[in-house]
């Protein structure tokens, strides 16, 4: 187990690394001149020879990239010359707000969509599984952003009971000391993750069931809800946790989209920002932490189906 | 198990006469269709395609409007007379629209699903066929640019290059080869050690000749399916790039961009320049969705009813 860990560990950081040189070289690819685009069209040549030689852009690709290393393995993320901060201050200020909205989307998906799903596999075929795998289908074929309009259109203009902006507030704590302002972003979320989740949980519960354990299980005397509750969600859940460590990338660009819907300040809208602005060294932070997040995902997630299920760890 | 004769298990027991095709083949091809068609979702779906592309393509020519010149007179003009779904901000109208938006979200659609697939199916199956360090090497590569959330890598990438169908299809299609890739990889892997590669090497075959001729089509069951959800995950994605605002560039417009444009209007009740083009969408999605899936299962000879 140990010896599986440690190789999962080490091709890990193997990846990061490939991630940071393949991300590194695109954008250091497409920025063009940073100099230029700091100090702007009016710059003279001259200036903007002088910046990139002050700052080591006219350095080789190779030994910019590690130094720009060099600077990651202490922590340094980059500077943002048109924020003036540090990447590290702006994703320090930003992170907290987003993972809250991350994770509480997260619960609350996965709280949703098990008991859904095994109720749908469980029902199969009746009404109930048809309107809720309809629903899902809809859902799951739908852009975030649709359904955040959706969700705007019906409770904020038509309803009129929620906002339709999120708070401004720079608290991380915001969701809980104004939820009301943070329903729309969370649900648009919990949403988006619901629609994918429960289509896997329904698909695994319904392998289970038709397991010989299931019918072990009755045929000794066993209620259905005990059988549900002790023998299939366990072994239904396998699956879920893959899942939940794949999904990271997913909710991340969820993320991504919701915030700049609602306007809501965290590392998404930071992102979305960077984009209009061509600032490459916040989207060069940004994407090498979501890079990182989603390694450190499919990691966990291994390790745990390694635990749970000693099958696997052969492999 | 008669009934095995099927596309998949048939078709390369003749490969190398391609004038004549094996009876059975034709057979698992019809039982594939049949198993399709009794898909009433399926059916659903391949009309819903049907129908878009027909409305997207052929409609412009029969419902004949202005979509390159701004007419401010009559914008913002809710749905009546002479506008079926009203007008937008530019005077445009929102049907006519549609269906030019729906022209590029439906071409990138399908171009970049093609492009993916076509990178993803190759390196798969060299991958799958060359085994040891070179199959290790490329399958890091596809875990290491799968780690890199796809959205974020497209944006970066969008907000460079001047947007147009080619680009965006370009761009979606050079980020999400890798799903194919490790699918077509799996499936070679578990065809090669099947009988009829062994059988083809010892005749001499060369590797090309095997992969091409042997492997590709064998796994093409598992492509086709992969296709189609391409398809429907990148028309998502441009719409979301579109939506961000680095879609098509003015006068050419997809979908997503038509949504962006619409949002404003949200909040002044024109739900004209949101819901038929959201529906569209969305229903264009499903229907890719429910095609792949109901090919998925009348492949899966393992599915059938007999």
């Amino acid at each position: 187990m140990i010896q599986y860990a440690l190789r999962r560990l080490a091709t890990s950081v193997i990846v990061i690394l490939g991630v940071s040189v393949i991300t590194f070289v695109l954008l250091h690819g497409m920025a063009g001149s940073p100099g230029r685009a700091i100090l702007g069209v009016q710059a003279s040549p001259g200036a903007v020879a002088a910046f990139e030689h002050e700052h080591g852009y006219d350095r080789s690709i190779v030994v910019q990239y590690l130094s720009y290393l060099a600077h990651l393995l202490h922590g340094d993320l980059g500077y943002s010359y048109k924020l003036n901060q540090s990447v590290n201050a702006l994703v320090a200020e930003n992170a907290g707000r987003t993972a809250l909205l991350s994770a509480v989307a997260l619960v609350l998906a996965i709280g949703i969509a098990v008991p859904l799903g095994v109720f749908q596999a469980v029902k199969r075929g009746g009404i109930g599984d048809t309107v809720l795998t309809t629903l899902t289908f809809v859902a799951y074929s739908m852009p975030v952003f649709l359904l955040a309009m959706l969700l705007i259109q019906v409770f904020a203009m038509g309803l009129g009971v929620l906002p339709a902006q999120a708070s401004q507030s720079s608290s991380a704590f915001v969701i809980f000391t104004d939820p009301r302002a943070m329903l729309l972003p969370v649900l648009t979320l919990t949403g988006v993750t619901v629609a994918l989740f429960s289509r896997y949980q329904r698909s695994a519960a319904l392998d289970q069931l038709a397991q010989d354990y299931i019918t072990v299980a009755r045929s000794k005397g066993l209620s259905m809800r005990m059988v549900l509750t002790r023998h299939l969600l366990r072994n239904a859940c396998a699956p879920l946790v893959t899942l939940i460590g794949m999904s990271i990338p997913l909710l991340l660009a969820g993320n991504l989209v919701v915030e700049s819907v609602f306007n809501y300040p965290g590392l998404g809208l930071l992102f979305f920002n960077a984009l209009n602005n061509q600032d490459y060294p916040v989207l060069l932070g940004y994407t090498l932490i979501a890079a990182t997040l989603t390694v450190l995902g499919n990691l966990v997630a291994d390790l745990l189906v390694a635990v749970t299920d000693p099958r696997t760890r052969r492999a | 198990m008669t009934e095995s004769a099927t596309d998949r298990t048939t078709a390369p027991t003749a490969p190398d006469e391609p004038g004549t095709r094996p009876p059975g083949r034709t057979r698992g091809g019809r039982l594939t269709l049949r198993e399709f068609t009794r898909n009433r979702l399926a059916v659903l779906g391949g009309g819903i395609i049907v129908f878009f592309v027909l409305f997207c393509f052929v409609g412009p020519h029969l419902y004949v409007t202005e979509q390159i010149s701004v007419d401010p007179v009559n914008s913002m003009l809710p749905p009546g007379a002479g506008h079926p779904l009203g007008t937008d901000a530019q005077g445009f109208d929102v049907l006519g629209r549609i269906m030019k938006g729906g022209q590029a979200s439906l071409q990138i659609g399908l171009l970049a699903a093609l492009i993916a697939t076509a990178i993803g199916t190759l390196y798969g199956t060299v991958a799958g066929l060359a085994g040891g360090l070179l199959d290790a090497v490329m399958m890091r590569v596809v875990d290491t640019l799968l780690s890199i959330p796809f959205l974020f890598i497209v944006l970066i990438i969008a907000t460079r290059f001047s947007s147009t169908v080619l680009s965006l299809s370009l761009t979606l299609g050079a980020f999400s080869w890798l799903a194919p890739a490790r699918l077509v990889r799996a499936e070679v892997l578990a065809l090669r050690s099947r009988g009829f590669v062994a059988a083809a090497t010892v005749m001499g075959a060369t590797k090309a000749r095997i992969i091409v001729r042997h492997l590709i089509p064998n796994a093409l069951g598992v492509v086709i399916v992969n296709i189609t959800f391409q398809v429907a995950d990148a028309i998502i994605a441009v719409s979301l790039l579109g939506f961000l605002g680095f879609g098509l560039n003015y006068p050419a417009v997809e979908w997503g961009t038509q949504l962006s444009k619409g949002v404003s209007s949200l909040l002044d009740g024109s739900w004209w320049l949101i819901y038929p083009v959201g529906g569209c969408l969305v229903a264009v999605v499903m229907a890719f969705n429910f095609v792949g899936d109901a090919l998925r299962d009348s492949i899966d000879v393992r599915l059938r009813r007999r």
